[in-house]
């Protein structure tokens, strides 16, 4: 594994390869490269950024802060190489053979998750990745002159009731949508996302149907027409603490959609942990690392954000991520 | 940036291109594919390797100009110009063994990804038996090269302006029913002649491994957006393909997700041609 042309000189003689330009990443560089350490951040999309370019809307983050900051970053010397897909371009292990000294990996939780009932895969069933990443990432709401395009008619819903589930129906209504549905399983009190985000997407005029499940997606000629959903009531607690939400038998009814965002969760990038020998994963697929170092199961590869905690918060991956920088350096010098 | 080496064409809108991208150029294999973006306002574009050269770095890829992307690297990305962004090996790749006879379908734009699976079939130790088909003789490319690494070639064009006139699942039923040991097919094409051919080869039980271009973003399991149904459960063609078992795929379901955005595309290629109606070299 070649060490980039371009490679800044290490004050320290270490060199460091962090894996995923998102907040975890883009931490841990800034946190190695201010010690002195020669860091190179490994991207796989074509720009560094993560979440904070493809997930979170132009409307809650203004990208030009996120490519502002990233700047600072390569003025200080950390080195960013984008297109580069490591556990297939490269291998963590390739990294490790070659010229770095330690690694970190922050390659998030981008694996999206569907509910699982027939019609899904309709045209116009879009998890809350692709929607987003068509929009924030690609720039389809400035379709034709950005080649990617997004279609997203009259009626959106999405499903889920997280901060991403408010930021995509937020987005539906910008990119010309009438009406912008939520659909969630339990109450209002249980909704994930953050008071804020609930509280303006009811000032934008998103409606919200709670105690709500779809069953299934019905469409015509391949393109999705509505959603069969049935109520739900709150039972026992379940081992989340929150109260398990059941069906109430005989409540099905049908929302008209015209597009379908799935926001219910992401899980863990799977890219790092198929290709690398070794190192250990929970249950779910995350990556073991110690809490307090970032530490894996291999000596010298560290981890932290999203791909060792699930979906979190941006700040939460920076936490993990200044963490793993202290211990980095401790464990080099 | 990644430089286009050599670009030649290869029949009416098909182009191939060597593009130099010395680090996928090193590990890629048949079956994997490369996304590249040609500008900064353009869409990522998931492209099948025809051969990967560790030598020069270079990346060899046959693109079909069906869409206004496509079109626009024909008209605008020449030898020495270069391309914004490249990224692979993506996708999982061929599942390359010496089975013993293997039948080796390729229609349309698909005759480039079926080539270097082709050939390491035959590297393995296959007898290798081509089916080459195209509309007419014009779009007909790599004859020269299927035949260099098959143990027999056949060459079929629908209006029979080349080689035998038929589809290529004509003389693979023919070879099928004469009884002969065949262990295994890889047929890759339209959807719709995939479709065909797996009909084809069910009742007699040979395996038959399909390849499937699904619109897709990111093209590394983060979008979704190009998942098929394989046996009744969705599937990433980016990540868990683009090869599947043809038996247990859901065609029609493919074919519709492929159409989402037919009026999208028509709408941004009537843009360019507007744009671009005089003075664009073809």
């Amino acid at each position: 594994m070649h060490v980039p042309p371009s490679m800044h000189e290490s004050d320290t003689g270490k060199r460091i390869a962090v894996i995923g330009a998102g907040p975890a990443g883009l931490t841990v560089a800034g946190e190695m490269r201010r010690r002195g350490h020669a860091v190179t951040i490994f991207e796989l999309l074509h720009v560094a950024g993560g979440v904070l370019m493809y997930g979170i809307p132009e409307f809650r983050l203004p990208k030009a802060i996120v490519q502002r900051e990233i700047g600072a970053l390569c003025e200080m010397g950390v080195n960013i190489e984008v297109n580069m897909v490591i556990g297939r371009t490269h291998t963590v292990q390739e990294l490790l053979d070659g010229d770095y000294d330690a690694v970190f990996i922050g390659t998030g939780a981008g694996l999206p998750r569907f509910l699982g009932v027939p019609g899904e895969s309709l045209n116009g069933v879009f998890s809350a990745n692709e929607f987003l990443t068509r929009i924030n990432l690609m720039k389809a709401y400035l379709f034709p002159e950005y080649d990617t395009p997004i279609k997203v008619g009259e009626r959106v819903v999405t499903v889920g009731g997280g901060n991403v589930a408010m930021d995509s129906s937020r987005t539906a209504l910008r990119l010309g949508a009438r009406e912008s549905v939520i659909v969630y399983r339990r109450s209002e009190a249980e909704l994930p996302a953050r008071g804020e985000e609930v509280h303006h997407a009811k000032e934008e005029g998103i409606q919200f149907q709670l105690l709500t499940n779809p069953i299934e997606f019905i469409g015509e000629n391949g393109n999705l027409k509505a959603i069969r959903c049935i109520k739900m009531e709150l039972g026992e607690l379940d081992d989340s603490g929150r109260r398990r939400p059941v069906p109430i038998e005989g409540t099905e009814f049908e929302i008209e959609a015209t597009t379908v965002v799935i926001a219910v969760g992401n899980g863990p990038h799977p890219l790092i942990p198929q290709t690398t020998p070794h190192l250990d994963l929970n249950r779910w697929g995350s990556i073991v690392a110690d809490p307090e170092t970032g530490l894996t199961s291999i000596r010298s590869v560290y981890a932290g954000g999203d791909i060792v905690t699930g979906a979190a918060t941006v700040i939460e991956a920076m936490g993990a991520g200044k963490r793993a920088a202290q211990a980095m350096h401790a464990f080099l010098t | 940036m990644y430089k286009i080496l050599k670009k030649r064409t290869l029949g009416p809108s098909i182009r191939e291109y060597v593009v130099e991208a010395p680090d996928v150029a090193q590990v890629g294999k048949a079956g994997e594919f490369i996304v590249l973006r040609l500008h900064e306002r353009g869409e990522r574009i998931p492209l099948t390797i025809v051969e990967c050269d560790p030598e020069t770095g270079g990346v060899t890829l046959v693109v079909q100009e069906v869409g206004k992307s496509t079109r626009e690297m024909g008209d605008h990305f020449h030898e020495g110009d270069s391309i914004l962004d490249f990224a692979g090996p993506l996708g999982t790749a061929s599942e390359i063994e010496n089975y013993g006879t293997v039948i080796c379908i390729g229609g349309g734009l698909g005759i480039a990804p079926l080539y270097p699976i082709a050939r390491d079939l035959k590297k393995v130790g296959n007898e290798v038996i081509g089916i080459i088909g195209a509309r007419n003789k014009e779009l007909m490319f790599y004859e020269d090269r299927m035949d260099a690494v098959c143990d027999e070639l056949i060459v079929m064009s629908d209006d029979g302006s080349h080689g035998t006139k038929g589809f290529v699942s004509d003389p693979l039923k023919e070879i099928l029913e004469s009884g002969r040991a065949i262990a295994r097919v890889w047929a890759i094409g339209p959807a719709i002649m995939m479709k065909v051919c797996v009909e084809v080869t069910r009742p007699f039980e040979v395996p038959t491994t399909v390849s499937l271009n699904s619109i897709m973003i990111d093209g590394t399991g983060m979008c979704g957006g190009c998942r098929v149904e394989v046996d009744g459960v969705a599937k990433f063609a980016c990540v868990d393909g683009p090869e599947f078992d043809g038996h247990q795929v859901d065609f029609d379901l493919l074919m519709s997700r492929q159409g989402y955005y037919h009026e999208e595309e028509t709408c941004s290629m009537d843009k360019y041609v507007a744009k671009h109606a005089e003075g664009v070299e073809r």
